[in-house]
């Protein structure tokens, strides 16, 4: 049924690339699907983690230890944005291979901003150094110190959004001829709900990973930063983590609400609130931590990292499921069409191969047929081409079929315009023929 | 083969993914293949004088952790990005080229993709805890292993990647033996590796050079011991690289006998080989010199020349990868896939129906007597647009024209008559895959160009007339 819906609707079939998927389809969906979080949580980190610098620098400003505090903040994000680059590999190459058509379109109808993806996070990148090295350099030009994080930190605001569109718009091939280029790409309805959750996700990934950051023994907090108390900032993050939750609880349904109906069935919806019943676990806990007793803070945190991670698990794996859910009947076209063509392709081709009637035995020298075949892009025989005519060539070597055979071996450049590409790899004896015909035009 | 066609009509296609490329062949063979050792044997030199002249080991340690910053900035944001940047912008130039080569390499790539991750591990290591495992010997000795680990790694990345670009240079294989494993043993992997192997160490050397004689201009005596033993490995290296640029110099018409013989009798190609001879003599042999320069006369040598050096490798280096590119024509993938991201398979069909009637992205599917301008534009953009602008910086199609005809208008049969024959005498030009009315309307719309050239924008400025139109509906869903 849901087949006849989308022959009825204009939406563009493709064929698809007629080679076999190198690994089973469900290896490489469960690559890009385990792959795309740890590569997500990388990010999560960096963005999450650029923001908290620039809030504690900015708290540094009155007073001295939250710019301490940034510093060290700021000491992560080199890490984590190393890893976020190349855990992106993975799911990258998978979502090529599984995906092909529907992400190159995406990638296409965006592209200019899809290229711009890899200047503008260079930018980023080297914001980053220049802010974390130069650092003790800049300390009496603060205002140009945190301008250069929050440039980085602007662009990394920005970057998501082209993902985003591009995920977004891979999904819907309905999409694919109206869309005008990425700005009205962008506005389709489910982007900027995403973006919303993925920012809440990075606010509430990189609470935790600070909370555990400064919470390690070896991490001397009381020597580096006498004015604070670590358990005020490791409480702090965890309420970062938790608002970023609990926002996440408003958020989501918005982007449930917004997703387009034809992907969502039962199996997404039965892992989506699987997991967001987990999270609510994992939110007690970091109540408990957030309002109970100093003396027992942290005895949560593993267990609310794991049903985190947990949570991370079905989210993932339940935008796969929407995913495959919307494109997979037309994925299904997709094959029948490509199918119909590589028949069209063979008939062609066995058409092609059946030997020809009459019109090749036209030309009468074997020379003529040779001209026919190398020649004629740049020579015609009484009209200057590109090179002279044969008849005015068949003048010029009258009597000296050597000298014709030399130049169209190694030919010289005499004229104006392109010179003459060496013949040389037709042999001599097509050589020969092709110049004798030239010399019989000589009447 | 059946994408909406990205295009950029200004600097072309091909310009795009060439800067991207070479950049980060550059950094990679400079940065991280070549430098990644030098670094490691500066450290073990300051390693080895830990016990007995602390104060000079220092100095090392510390000249090795300077040179070590300034790659590690390069290679984690500009080296590490513009990879991340080829595969975005094959996926725009050539999808049809890359999706394929992506389901036959799909292993090779995930292995790739493993040791890539491991030496980014190892750098960040490498890079991060340099001051940390400083306090002992022990430490010190357990850092200097990090540094020999992530000098292998990088290498191991280069000799798996040069495999994939060893296949696809070895055409006609493409279609027999489809398998990673051919990559390594075709016969210009090992001459690649050779060739890359000590042209990388030679440049990290120069490069090493280079931050050296600007970071010890206070320290002379420093300098002098220093630059001593970069230009060793500098002298060692060097030498080695231009045998192996010769040696692969002899193995490109090699790997062609059989395969493109008609790819040597074309003069852009003799004009590029015949200027490596003299471009490996000019490049290595300032290396070389200012090696020896640096050696003998440590206090004079400039760090400018070592400088213009680099540079000049750097050019040697991308000359090899233009060669190398130019080498695959008229194919992308050997023997069965033109530049144009047609399957040579797919060319009866379409000469027999056209190019419009099987595409997707076009405005109509049939040239008419009405429509000859629009669909030879859209002809232009499927079977053209890959390699050429119309007008604009980079090979464009009014230039080529202008060269060949001159400036007179152009008569639709000269056009036609190349067209139609371009493939026999420009051997690298893919045969023209449409049919006989398209390129009567390719004809018109180059000839509108002559006349009023026009910029054609591709699928990311979605101005309609390269997809359906609203009010045409889809033909192709039946």
């Amino acid at each position: 049924m849901f087949l006849n819906i989308l022959l009825q609707t204009q939406t563009i079939v493709q064929k698809d690339i007629p080679l076999p998927l190198p690994v089973p389809e469900w290896v490489l969906v469960v690559v890009l699907v385990s792959m795309f979080l740890v590569h997500i949580l990388f990010i999560n980190f960096m963005v999450g983690g650029s923001i908290l610098t620039l809030v504690y620098q900015l708290l540094g400003l009155r007073k001295p230890d939250y710019d301490k505090l940034a510093y060290e903040v700021a000491q992560t994000i080199t890490v984590n944005k190393s890893m976020a680059v190349v855990m992106g590999i993975a799911p990258l190459l998978a979502i090529n291979t599984v995906y092909t058509t529907y992400f190159y379109t995406a990638n296409a109808l965006t592209g200019l901003m899809w290229i711009l993806i890899i200047p503008l996070v260079t930018i980023a990148f080297l914001l980053l150094y220049a802010h974390k090295f130069l650092w003790h350099k800049l300390d009496n030009n603060k205002f140009l110190h945190i301008s250069i994080l929050a440039t980085a930190v602007a662009i990394f605001l920005f970057v998501p959004l082209i993902f985003l569109t591009n995920v977004n718009l891979m999904m819907f091939p309905d999409k694919w001829s109206v869309v005008e280029g990425f700005l009205s790409a962008l506005v389709l309805p489910n982007v900027f709900p995403r973006y919303l959750h993925f920012l809440n996700a990075c606010m509430a990934a990189s609470g935790l990973l600070l909370v555990w950051y400064f919470g390690r023994k070896d991490f001397d907090f009381e020597e580096k930063f006498p004015m604070l108390s670590r358990y005020n900032v490791r409480k702090n993050l965890y309420t970062v983590t938790f608002y970023g939750s609990v926002v996440q609880f408003l958020v989501g349904p918005i982007v449930l609400v917004t997703l387009p109906s034809q992907g969502l069935g039962w199996n997404v919806l039965l892992v989506i609130f699987t997991g967001a019943s987990i999270a609510i676990v994992a939110m007690v806990w970091l109540w408990k931590e957030i309002t109970g007793p100093a003396a027992q803070f942290g005895r949560h945190f593993t267990k609310i990292a794991l049903t985190m991670g947990v949570v991370v698990l079905f989210m993932g794996s339940g935008r796969q499921l929407y995913r495959s859910n919307v494109i997979d009947p037309h994925r299904k076209l997709v094959a029948k069409k490509t199918a119909e063509y590589e028949k069209l392709v063979k008939e062609a081709q066995a058409e092609a191969l059946k030997p020809k009637t009459t019109e090749t035995a036209a030309a009468t020298h074997p020379g003529e047929a040779i001209f026919q075949m190398n020649c004629v892009a740049c020579h015609q025989v009484n009209d200057k081409l590109v090179g002279p005519s044969m008849v005015e060539a068949a003048g010029i070597y009258k009597g000296n079929l050597d000298g014709l055979m030399g130049w169209i071996r190694q030919p010289g450049k005499k004229r104006e315009g392109p010179a003459m590409p060496a013949q040389a790899h037709l042999g001599d004896d097509k050589i020969k023929q092709v110049a004798e015909w030239v010399l019989t035009l000589n009447k | 083969m059946d994408f909406p066609i990205f295009h950029l009509d200004f600097i072309g296609n091909r310009a795009l993914i060439a800067i991207i490329a070479v950049l980060h062949a550059v950094i990679n063979h400079a940065l991280a293949v070549g430098l990644m050792p030098v670094v490691a044997m500066l450290e073990i030199k300051g390693f080895r004088l830990l016990k007995t002249n602390p104060e000079l080991a220092e100095k090392w340690d510390a000249l090795a952790y300077r040179i070590l910053f300034v790659a590690f900035l390069i290679t984690t944001t500009i080296g590490a990005m513009t990879g991340v940047g080829i595969w975005f912008s094959a996926s725009l130039v050539n999808p049809a080229s890359i999706a394929s080569l992506i389901r036959v390499f799909f292993g090779a790539w995930f292995v790739e993709w493993l040791v890539f991750v491991t030496e980014v591990v190892l750098i960040l290591f490498y890079f991060l805890t340099w001051k940390k495992l400083k306090a002992n010997l022990l430490q010190k000795f357990k850092h200097v292993k990090y540094g020999l680990f992530l000098s292998f790694f990088s290498w191991i990345t280069m000799a798996i990647i040069v495999s994939i670009l060893s296949f696809m240079m070895d055409t006609g294989n493409w279609n027999n033996d489809r398998t990673f494993l051919y990559g390594f043993l075709n016969p210009v992997y090992l001459p690649q590796l050779f060739f890359r192997t000590p042209l990388a160490m030679t440049m990290g050397g120069m490069i090493a050079m280079f931050l050296t004689l600007i970071y010890t201009r206070k320290d002379l005596e420093f300098r002098k011991v220093a630059l001593r033993s970069i230009s060793k490995w500098v002298l060692i290296w060097g030498p080695l690289a231009a045998a192996g640029a010769m040696l692969y110099y002899y193995m490109i018409p090699k790997s062609l006998v059989g395969n493109l013989p008609v790819a040597m009798g074309t003069l852009e190609f003799q004009n590029w080989y015949s200027q490596i001879v003299v471009i490996v003599i000019v490049a290595i042999g300032l290396v070389i010199g200012m090696a020896n320069w640096s050696y003998f006369r440590p206090q004079t040598a400039p760090a400018w020349l070592a400088g213009v050096s680099i540079l000049l490798v750097v050019g040697l280096m991308g000359h090899f990868e233009r060669l190398r590119e130019f080498i695959r024509k008229p194919y992308v993938i050997g023997e069965y896939m033109y530049s144009n991201g047609l399957r040579v398979e797919d060319y009866p069909l379409l000469q027999r129906d056209g190019v419009l009637k099987h595409a997707n992205f076009v405005a109509s599917k049939e040239v008419t007597d009405d429509n000859m301008l629009e669909a030879g534009r859209d002809v232009f953009i499927l079977t053209c647009s890959r390699c050429h602008t119309t007008n604009g910086a980079v090979n464009p199609m009014t230039g080529k024209f202008t060269d060949m005809f001159g400036t007179k208008p152009w008569e639709t049969a000269q056009l036609k008559g190349y067209i139609k024959n371009m493939h026999s005498a420009r051997y690298f030009m893919p045969p023209f895959p449409g049919n006989d009315r398209e390129l009567d309307a390719l004809c018109a719309y180059i000839k509108e160009l002559q006349t009023n050239p026009q910029p054609v924008s591709g699928a990311q400025d979605g101005l309609g007339f390269n997809k359906p139109k609203p009010s045409q509906p889809v033909a192709a869903v039946r």
